[in-house]
């Protein structure tokens, strides 16, 4: 079952797999993050919290090379991401697509395998172990029950699950996810960050995921980084880094609405 | 109980349909090998139709004798040979070759734009290729370099230029890629109809020619016209089946494209250069034919899936094979523009398919 033990960081090893070296990153000329740094080892589970407009998802859209940064590097096992080319870059990140309208009628096992694209050969396409690899992603996610049903007569909860395990038959040692619960019912959101911690557990992916929930944080990611007005405001394990002091002060929100108490680990563990 | 029984019977019909076409979907190469002797025992027969009926088997005979000198016993006049080698077969080809052109094309610009409703004119080419040829109507001068008329350069040229026009523009926009094409495309198209409007209003007696290139058809195939347009759209559908990757990935939006591996800016460029050079040379040979392009993918789509490399292969075989049809269908009626023909068989199957899909496509 879940691992709720927050993982000791100083006991994994090796160089970091993905590094911020005083990253900025503005569109145009409005500046959204600010000379970030950031060090994530192997097999870590790192959640981003903050408010919106905080610059969470600007940070991620730099990991994945999809914005360049204006300063600084952003480096993915030790090399800079703007050296990839883009699909040697999908093979080392997987990243959760937003639910998007699809523009043609797609089954639950088509849109699956669109995780193998950046594995496939252009002239060739999928070899049978592109297919193993979507069967078993799809065996881990449970969507048997779904096989040959159209993607978009789904619920929003089961199109999210459809859409994590396009990613995990994407098998890349990283797991990006940019607010994977937020249309989900209590169900689907537990199912969904089990899954991430079991595919953290077993294959030694990491996971970084923008959430907007302080308790899934709390519960499911032994790391968690609050974000706020462009900086890495705090990062550290939840029970440190959400306090009540920070919460006030980062959300400007009383952290009673929350939890009804002040925050403790005791309760994030209930 | 009859009602009981008779709802049984459906439900096996419906299960034995069902059956189909999960084969249909496991086996998209079968279907395509069945679809390649479909074309081709369409094509025979299409040569031997006509004011001067031809056997099928005097039609294979007399292609086996020219291009690989057999000799199969057969024989027939003289007549016959000009009339299947020099005139029905270069028209049969040609209509497969701008059928398989106009459902690559539109099955790739469907896919690059995320939109159903798009086909191969949808960014402007149609009408640029209008606008070429109406203006080369309009020039009193004749140029003719190997059959090839100042109408179909101009139509060539003007479909490339509208082309290049929208997405050099598109690029200034705020839009996201594919919804500042689109737009972009649709306001450099009005603009480019009206000229052509223009055009049409001063024609005077050049008003039909015009008139018969917005319509298309075949009648003007010839041997050195399908040489020159051959190599083009067989050159960009082969970019375009290479590419197939690109467009599933497009499936989910540019920005998962993006994470799946897809480098979304330059692959667009080549898609869309691509879809519009087999457009362009589509065009000129045979003016603008609608419909294929816009019905074949879907009804592709319908029986494999949305896989970009099962629909485009099949959309290649099933277009030709609609055009081919459709042109038959056109010189049987009397010579009726093959536009027409191909629209009229073709909405009511395709309002039929779209009923029979299992759910609706969402704008």
């Amino acid at each position: 079952m879940t691992d709720l033990v927050p993982t000791d960081r100083a006991a994994i090893a090796g160089p970091p797999i993905v590094e911020f070296r005083a990253v900025t990153l503005a569109y145009g000329r409005r500046e959204i993050v600010r000379a970030a740094d950031l060090s994530i080892a192997p097999g870590e589970r790192v959640a981003l919290v903050g408010p919106n407009g905080a610059g969470k998802s600007t940070l991620l859209r730099a990991l994945t090379g999809l914005l360049a940064p204006v300063a600084g590097q952003v480096e993915v096992d030790g090399r800079d991401v703007a050296d990839f080319d883009r699909a040697a870059l999908a093979r080392r990140i997987a990243v959760v697509p937003q639910l998007a309208v699809l523009p043609f009628s797609a089954r639950v096992e088509e849109i699956v395998a669109l995780g193998r694209l950046p594995h496939e050969d252009p002239i060739r396409g999928p070899r049978p172990a592109d297919r193993a690899a979507v069967a078993e992603a799809m065996d881990r996610v449970g969507l048997g029950r779904l096989l040959g049903r159209d993607a978009r007569e789904l619920s929003l909860g089961e199109r999210q699950l459809v859409l994590v395990a396009l990613a995990i038959a994407q098998a890349a040692p990283i797991v990006v996810l940019d607010e994977p619960t937020v249309h989900l019912d209590l169900r689907h959101q537990v199912e969904v960050m089990e899954l991430l911690v079991d595919l953290n557990a077993r294959d030694g992916t990491t996971v970084l995921a923008v959430l907007h929930d302080l308790n899934l944080a709390a519960r499911y990611f032994p790391r968690v980084l609050v974000v706020a007005d462009g900086r890495i405001a705090a990062d550290g394990p939840p029970a440190d880094v959400l306090t009540a002091a920070r919460i006030r002060d980062v959300f400007g929100v009383d952290p009673g609405i929350l939890w009804g108490a002040p925050w403790s680990p005791a309760s994030a563990d209930r | 109980m009859t009602a009981a029984s008779a709802g049984f019977g459906a439900s096996r019909a419906r299960t034995r349909r069902s059956l189909l076409r999960e084969g249909a979907r496991r086996h998209p190469r079968a279907l395509f090998g069945t679809a390649v002797v479909a074309l081709a025992v369409l094509a025979v027969l299409a040569v031997g139709f006509g004011t001067v009926s031809i056997a099928p088997e005097t039609t294979v005979a007399i292609v086996l004798h020219r291009l690989l000198g057999l000799d199969t016993g057969a024989t027939w006049s003289a007549a016959s040979e000009t009339i299947v080698w020099d005139l029905r077969i270069p028209r049969v080809l040609t209509a497969a070759m701008v059928g398989a052109a106009l459902a690559v094309a539109g099955a790739t610009f469907q896919g690059l734009l995320r939109n159903p409703l798009a086909d191969p004119y949808v960014l402007g080419t149609a009408s640029g290729a209008a606008l070429g040829a109406a203006v080369a109507l309009l020039i009193p001068v004749r140029i003719v370099v190997v059959e090839f008329g100042l109408v179909h350069a101009f139509a060539f040229v003007g479909a490339l230029l509208a082309i290049t026009v929208v997405y050099r523009l598109s690029r200034l926009s705020a839009w996201s890629g594919m919804t500042s094409l689109l737009l972009t495309g649709y306001a450099v198209g009005s603009l480019l109809a009206a000229g052509l409007a223009m055009a049409m209003y001063l024609s005077g007696a050049t008003l039909r020619q015009i008139f018969a290139f917005l319509l298309g058809g075949f009648e003007a195939a010839t041997w050195p016209r399908l040489a020159i347009a051959l190599p083009l759209v067989v050159v960009g559908t082969a970019v375009i089946l290479w590419r197939a990757r690109v467009l599933n990935g497009l499936m989910l939006g540019e920005e998962a494209a993006a994470h799946l591996g897809v480098d979304v800016r330059r692959e667009r460029a080549i898609l869309l250069a691509a879809g519009s050079l087999v457009t362009a040379a589509a065009v000129a040979v045979s003016g603008l034919i609608g419909f294929v392009g816009l019905v074949v993918p879907h009804v592709v789509r319908l029986v494999v899936g949305p896989s970009a490399r099962a629909v485009l292969p099949l959309s290649i075989v099933v277009g030709a094979c609609l055009l081919v049809l459709a042109d038959l269908g056109a010189r049987l009626l009397g010579d009726i523009p093959v536009g027409v023909v191909s629209a009229l068989v073709g909405a009511p199957f395709f309002l039929f398919l779209l009923r029979r899909a299992q759910s609706g496509y969402e704008l």
